[in-house]
């Protein structure tokens, strides 16, 4: 029988299903972070049971470290009792930790890939939603809940109800400028951010083949935001090239083998998808939001919507997003004054966004009421930065190159915007207070963010280029 | 962890007639520094609540603040709980009370996080979402969770709901997952080594 991607990966995986009920899914990697682990661990050790399978977890600190001065103990008493409580819990219980200045720190869905970790054909979770990134190398990978992280501590299994089959299309050559980024910005601006509520999406096509890994973990991450339960793509040679030699990759004979099944990996021509779009590379421009969900995104040379063009079933959402914002419906977002550029996060924090800025900022200047923040997903990322140079041409930009977390992607460490400032953010997400109490946030790429830090607004990136 | 069971909820209810509430709406981010599962309801809706995070000045308007909606029941606009994937959110709602949330569509990872908190997450149509939105301050509701039915007391209008009937049969016996997982641990061990040959 034909299947797509998901479902032969799916059914590997199931070890029964209950009658009228969910499938039992077997879980391949779990990752853990400070904020949503503590409870699950108490959990279980209340009940007086062991972690079923330590080794299959990996643990890291990311959402609440501070980005300055990572040798010092964090100055926020509840912040630094829950790192240490992972700490705790980790030697505990056997659990490999990659915690504050190890090598390998860093935001959990920047390390899980680099590490090698993350491999096709698997079945990843953790307790955070942009898990979906690790889809982009052809596996099953999701957010849950911390009831959910106890479960998969207690048997390595979760209750798991098959989620519908959506693909995405994108097909033909991206214009100048436009980041995969700007891909799944736009796909969100198409269908909403509940357009893909109960289904697990491929994304498929000449553009997305055409994406580098980095690329592909960018669409991938942020599927979360249109809904979805979980985002993949079918791995090939780019797949396997990044793989090749990474710290926990298979090798030698292990990997011969590994490369035979994940190259089984993808949907048979003749699988069905419940809901197919079809997108074309050419209509996509660099994007930007204007509102308080990600899916209230335009190109950056439109207006934004005036109150006629929402359903009036919409406007009173829409007024409150503009009310906070503090944007005018119907006025162009281009040329909007930006106070704070945020150039991290797990969705665009990788060394190939750190190398596009610094190539696009070389001999350029931030403009001068304007403060940049530059953080690297992860200790490699740092490095690798600093091996290249990159930190150099950050610094003569007037860019702070900071160090490993998620920072202010959410209002969470020390690092947060202020009430009523405006942030153009490479991050995942623009709702209210996300990057602090009051904080106005706008998404875009990496290169778009980079714009903005030079010319202290709003810009078309593709008319510097 | 089981928190309670449930079965038939009548009450009043709070509106919050908001499209896409967000779990960092919910309960934001700065609180989620908690190493239990305790205390999170005196923050939910944190922002929406306060002025400039200042618990002596509740928001007038906010529906949380206003006396008169009272009840073991939130409704509110489609795409509840979207977003992170915080547990938080679940337990802030049941920790105010709230022991049912009414809305036209449900983020996935929330209804989960719900239903294994003792959270009913009740999907209703549009267009009854509509009515209960009209219904006055004083209004009561009627949830059956065995007959899968939402009742409008006042005029006795009424819809079914879907659930699936594992997770009914958990709700209503007060069970919950990690009880089942670990009742078929040796089914999940013969997996792991049918799968290594
Ligand atoms: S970078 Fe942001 S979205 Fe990513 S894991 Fe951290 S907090 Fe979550």
């Amino acid at each position: 029988m034909s299947k797509t991607l998901f479902e032969k990966i799916w059914d590997k995986h199931i070890v029964k299903t209950i009658d009228g009920g969910p499938s039992v899914l077997y879980i391949d990697k779990h990752l853990i972070h400070e904020v949503t682990s503590p409870q699950a661990f108490a959990g279980i050790e209340k009940r007086g049971i062991q972690i079923f399978r330590p080794k299959q977890i990996v643990a890291t600190a990311d959402h609440n470290v501070p980005t300055l001065n990572q040798h010092l103990p964090i100055k926020e008493q509840l912040s630094r009792l829950q790192v240490e409580t992972l700490i705790k819990n980790c030697a505990n219980h056997n659990i490999e930790l990659y915690g504050l200045g190890h090598p390998y720190q860093g935001i959990v869905h920047v390390i899980g890939p680099e590490l090698g970790i993350t491999q096709p054909g698997m079945t990843i979770v953790c307790g955070d939603s942009h898990t979906s990134t690790h889809g982009a190398f052809g596996s099953i990978a999701f957010g849950i809940g911390t009831s959910e992280v106890e479960m998969v501590f207690a048997t390595q299994c979760l209750l798991q109800s098959k989620p519908k089959q959506m693909r995405i299309n994108v097909n033909g050559s991206l214009k100048k400028a436009v980041l995969a980024k700007d891909i799944v910005l736009y796909i969100l601006a198409k269908i909403s951010a509940s357009g893909a509520t109960g289904y697990a999406v491929e994304y498929a096509g000449s553009t997305i083949r055409s994406l580098s890994m980095e690329g592909r973990m960018t669409v991938c991450n942020m599927s979360i935001e249109m809904g979805a339960r979980c985002g993949l793509i079918a791995p090939d040679e780019t797949t396997f090239n990044y793989m090749q030699g990474k710290k926990f990759a298979p090798q030698g004979n292990d990997w011969d083998k590994a490369l035979q099944y994940w190259k089984t990996l993808y949907s048979d021509d003749d699988a069905t998808f419940d809901k197919e779009i079809n997108i074309d590379a050419a209509d996509i421009s660099p994007m930007i939001t204007y509102g308080t969900n990600p899916g209230m995104g335009i190109g950056v040379n439109e207006l934004i919507p005036s109150d006629s063009a929402i359903n009036e079933g919409d406007r009173p959402s829409f007024e409150k997003a503009m009310k906070y914002m503090g944007i005018a419906p119907g006025a162009a977002i281009k040329g909007q004054k930006v106070d704070y550029v945020f150039i991290g996060s797990c969705t665009n924090s990788r060394i190939e966004d750190l190398r596009l800025v610094a190539n696009f900022v070389k001999g350029k200047h931030k403009a001068k009421d304007v403060e940049v923040w530059i953080v690297p997903g992860s200790k490699q990322v740092e490095q690798q930065a600093k091996n290249e140079g990159i930190d150099k041409i950050f610094e003569e930009a007037g860019f702070q190159l900071r160090q490993p977390g998620c920072s202010a992607c959410l209002g969470m460490n020390e690092d947060k915007i202020p009430a009523g400032k405006y942030c153009i953010s490479t991050s995942n997400r623009n709702f209210e207070g996300r990057q602090g109490a009051g904080a106005r946030t706008l998404l875009a790429s990496p290169l778009s963010a980079a714009a903005a830090a030079i010319t202290g607004h709003v810009t078309d990136v593709s008319e510097l280029i | 962890m089981s928190k309670n069971k449930i079965s038939i909820i009548h009450s009043g209810f709070v509106p919050l007639n908001i499209e896409n509430v967000d779990t960092d709406q919910i309960i934001p981010a700065r609180f989620l520094k908690a190493t239990t599962r305790e205390g999170f309801g005196k923050n939910l809706f944190r922002d929406w609540r306060y002025e400039n995070d200042d618990e002596t000045k509740p928001k007038k308007d906010f529906a949380l603040n206003n006396p008169k909606y009272r009840g073991e029941i939130l409704v509110a606009g489609k795409n509840f709980g979207c977003g992170s994937s915080r547990e938080h959110a679940a337990w802030a709602i049941h920790d105010y009370g709230f022991r049912a949330v009414v809305s036209s569509f449900f983020a996935d990872i929330f209804k989960n996080n719900a239903l294994n908190n003792g959270v009913l997450p009740v999907t209703v149509s549009e267009s009854f979402l509509k009515k209960i939105f009209a219904l006055n301050e004083d209004a009561t509701i009627s949830i059956s969770l065995p007959d899968q039915t939402i009742t409008i007391d006042a005029t006795g209008e009424k819809e079914n709901f879907e659930i699936n009937s594992y997770k009914k049969e958990c709700l209503i016996n007060g069970f919950d997952d990690i009880d089942y997982l670990i009742n078929i641990k040796s089914d999940i061990e013969k997996f792991e080594s049918a799968r290594s040959i």
